[in-house]
């Protein structure tokens, strides 16, 4: 199919009408970007997208690999030279309707997914040229932006219905793709979310100017005309459990309810007022619109504000605080730099905007004053041992090395565990050590009507693949249903 | 078989204190005594918890009895019937754990006594005898006696100012059933300095205590934290690992000060609501 895109006629003119040199010597794009210390005390999306010029001056960089190794680094092989070439030649739609052949949610993925980890990192350019990568996140975004504006999202055909009603348990990137693809298949498909809002993550956690909500309500606006229902403040497991939705004649069950279990460090004063998870933080300012004076819900203005951890969550949880009023936010992160899971984006923009990063260090302690808030954190300085199981090099205390700063609000953000409710409600559901749901390369669990995907299989993973896990397990139960 | 939550009926049980009727068929079905749900009000509202204080599964109402202190209790409570709450999650919490023991004493105070009332009487039907103390400031504020008598063997009235039944605080009460006969459990909710009291008291005569904890919470499922504590030591999420703890175990000194997290931003908010 994809050799075959390859050799059409508009594609092969398309290649001869460049020469390769000419092609890499083209240097690669910059994103269009808010300046820094304007952003800083706003929640406006930083990253401005391309223009149509730049975005078609960019796809030329792409060789139209015979053999694109891009693709083998994106987690759902997305058809990567077809729709960057259909940019090229300026058909910006087709580009978009090839990026949602395979991906859900393209505008959501292009802003977020680790393109450094994945198709970029596989590009030709950085393999064997020694050079920076196409920008196909960009590319990625720029069309199916170019889409949503354009006002002709394609909705999907819906053929025939069924009249087989199945659901969806929690609406983050992996239950919104299940459901649309069931809907496509002809299915009732029903959604339900224990959240008063739609998106799971993409609207509690990964703040406005990273991902507007705009971008993702397109999304469920797009599934709400295809015919999915929508159930908000509905917990599965405790108003409704999986036996009632069985009996009220729900065939199959995918459950896409996240990781949402904060982890903390147990280590002393981590109960004190102002020392708090990144999810209660985010959640409050994303969800419940904390930072507005309008919105009845407080949150921790602090104007030193210190950050646990070095993933894409600690980093909107920074920038968050230095759009809150911070007047130092600090990153403190046990390992180096390079071990850093955000993506080099984030941490890029954190720098930018004035974040203070406080690399091998880690807190040991919090102290706080006579009305039990947060005063003072301390910190064990490390350095690098060995390569742990997981080959990034592991952080080692030097001994009698810590240093006390002084902190009005501390956010933990070292990692989440899955989501407890499911597995704890359902008889006989296979659950690993770690809380993740088992299922098999089908995403089926030991029960047979039961599916799951996303951060309940995987612990806390990635937009791209949770979205893969929704579409995967979607063919998988139409067959099983068939 | 998703309705709009709407308040079905309202009733001033007094001055502060309301007692809501809602429809919400999902809940009433699925809840036990000791169960509780996150409501939010209007589209820039809070989420908070409020335990279940009845629930009738033939009309799928759930009742809430409220007592205006913030600025989302205060809107909750300014609501009438017809109108329908904006968001209503639940029920959420673990359930009570009801057995049959012997003699349990049940001291409520203030808006406690409300979730306090399903817990009577669940002990009662399996079998208890209870004996119920109810606490308040003053005679206007005792709330729900009539409902208490019902399931309890015996309700003795504690006033601050001895306008009605005795006067003085909840634990000299419940001294009173201690030092007189047997006592094999003892279930407490309330405002969190009275549950403190409580549980020192009980804590001196070696009677298990369960307490509900009222903690600031945000989501009620697990998903943030804001609801911690600290039990026996560890770390527990009050909105999954409870409401309900062994009183003994419980620090409140930290509970205490956890609760007055947000003191500022909601003193600020009381302007809100006035204008
Ligand atoms: C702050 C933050 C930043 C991130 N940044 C990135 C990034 O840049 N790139 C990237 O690729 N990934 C990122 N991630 C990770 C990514 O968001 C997740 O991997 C992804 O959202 C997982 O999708 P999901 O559908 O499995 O679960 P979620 O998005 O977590 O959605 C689960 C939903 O299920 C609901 N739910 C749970 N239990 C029930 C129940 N019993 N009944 C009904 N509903 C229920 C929850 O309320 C939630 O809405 C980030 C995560 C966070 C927290
Ligand atoms: S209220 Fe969020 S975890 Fe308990």
């Amino acid at each position: 199919m994809i050799q075959e895109n390859r050799n059409q006629a508009w594609r092969e003119e398309l290649r001869k009408s460049m020469k390769t040199k000419e092609r890499t010597d083209i240097p690669r794009v910059h994103m269009n970007e808010l300046d820094p210390h304007y952003r800083a005390g706003n929640q406006e999306e930083v990253n401005r997208g391309l223009t149509a010029e730049q975005a078609v001056g960019e796809s030329r960089r792409c060789l139209d690999c015979p053999n694109p190794a891009c693709m083998e680094g994106c987690p759902v092989n997305i058809n990567i030279p077809g729709f960057v070439k259909n940019i090229e030649r300026g058909e910006f739609l087709e580009a978009a309707r090839i990026l949602k052949a395979t991906s859900a949610l393209p505008a959501v993925c292009g802003r977020v997914c680790p393109q450094e980890k994945q198709c970029e990192l596989h590009c030709i350019y950085t393999q064997k040229l020694k050079k920076e990568p196409v920008a196909i996140g960009y590319l990625e975004r720029f069309a199916a932006d170019y889409e949503q504006k354009s006002g002709q999202i394609s909705i999907p055909e819906i053929p025939h219905k069924n009249g087989i009603k199945v659901a969806a348990v929690g609406s983050g990137p992996a239950g919104l793709s299940f459901a649309g693809d069931m809907a496509k298949l002809g299915y009732s498909v029903t959604v339900f979310e224990a959240l008063h809002e739609i998106g799971g993550v993409l609207k509690y956690g990964i703040p406005e100017f990273r991902l507007p909500n705009s971008v993702v309500d397109v999304e469920i606006e797009s599934l709400k005309k295809m015919g999915v229902h929508f159930i908000k403040n509905c917990i599965v497991g405790k108003t409704i459990s999986i036996q009632a939705l069985e009996e009220d004649g729900f065939k199959g069950i995918f459950v896409g309810s996240g990781a949402g279990l904060p982890r903390f460090m147990n280590i002393p004063g981590e109960n004190l007022i102002g020392v708090m998870s990144s999810n209660e933080y985010l959640t409050r300012v994303n969800l419940m619109d904390a930072a507005n004076p309008e919105s009845d819900t407080p949150v921790a203005k602090g104007k030193t504000v210190a950050v646990i951890g070095g993933g894409n969550t600690a980093m909107d949880s920074v920038r968050t605080a230095l759009r809150l009023g911070a007047e130092r936010a600090i990153i403190v992160y046990r390992r180096s730099e390079e071990e850093m899971p955000a993506r080099i984006e984030e941490v890029k923009h954190a720098k930018e905007e004035g974040v203070e990063f406080m690399t091998l260090h880690n807190p040991i302690a919090y102290f706080g004053d006579e009305k039990g808030r947060v005063k003072t954190m301390r910190l064990q300085k490390m350095e690098l041992g060995e390569p742990d199981a997981s080959g990034r090099r592991s952080p080692v205390e030097i001994p009698g090395a810590t240093e006390d700063i002084t902190v009005d609000v501390v956010i933990v953000s070292v990692g989440v565990s899955p989501n407890p409710l499911v597995p704890q409600s359902v008889e006989g559901l296979k659950v690993s050590k770690w809380g993740t749901i088992e299922v098999n390369e089908n995403m089926q669990s030991s029960i047979p009507m039961i599916f799951a995907g996303g951060d309940i299989v995987r612990g806390g993973a990635t937009v791209i693949l949770a979205m893969g896990d929704g579409r995967k397990a979607a063919a998988a139960m139409d067959e099983y249903l068939k | 078989m998703f309705c709009m939550n709407k308040i079905v009926s309202k009733e001033n049980l007094s001055e502060n204190v309301v007692k809501l009727e809602i429809e919400a068929p999902l809940i009433a079905k699925a809840r036990k005594a000791g169960h509780f749900v996150i409501v939010k009000i209007g589209q820039k509202g809070e989420r908070i918890p409020l335990t279940i204080a009845a629930a009738d599964t033939e009309k799928g109402t759930i009742t809430l009895v409220v007592q205006k202190v913030g600025v989302s209790s205060t809107r909750l409570c300014n609501l009438n019937v017809g109108d329908e709450i904006t968001d209503l999650v639940g029920p959420l919490g673990k359930a009570t754990h009801i057995e049959n023991v012997g003699t349990v004493v049940c001291a409520g105070g203030g808006v406690g006594v409300a979730p306090l009332l399903p817990i009577v009487e669940a002990f009662k039907k399996a079998g208890n005898r209870v004996i119920t103390v109810l606490a308040a400031r003053t005679k206007e504020l005792v709330i729900l006696e009539e409902q208490m008598r019902q399931y309890s063997d015996e309700v003795i009235v504690m006033t601050d100012d001895g306008s009605y039944g005795k006067k003085g605080l909840v634990t000299e009460g419940i001294e009173e059933v201690i030092k007189r006969e047997k006592v094999n459990l003892c279930v407490s909710i309330g405002p969190a300095v009275m549950m403190k009291f409580v549980s020192l008291l009980t804590k001196k005569y070696g009677i298990p205590t369960i307490v509900s904890l009222n903690t600031i919470m945000v989501d009620g499922t697990g998903m943030c934290g804001a609801c911690r504590i600290s039990v026996g030591g560890k770390t527990k999420f009050v909105c999954v690992d409870g409401p309900e703890f062994d009183a003994h175990q419980v620090d409140f000194d930290e509970m205490l000060l956890r609760l007055s997290a947000y003191k500022e931003e909601e003193k600020a908010d009381h302007y809100k609501i006035q204008q």
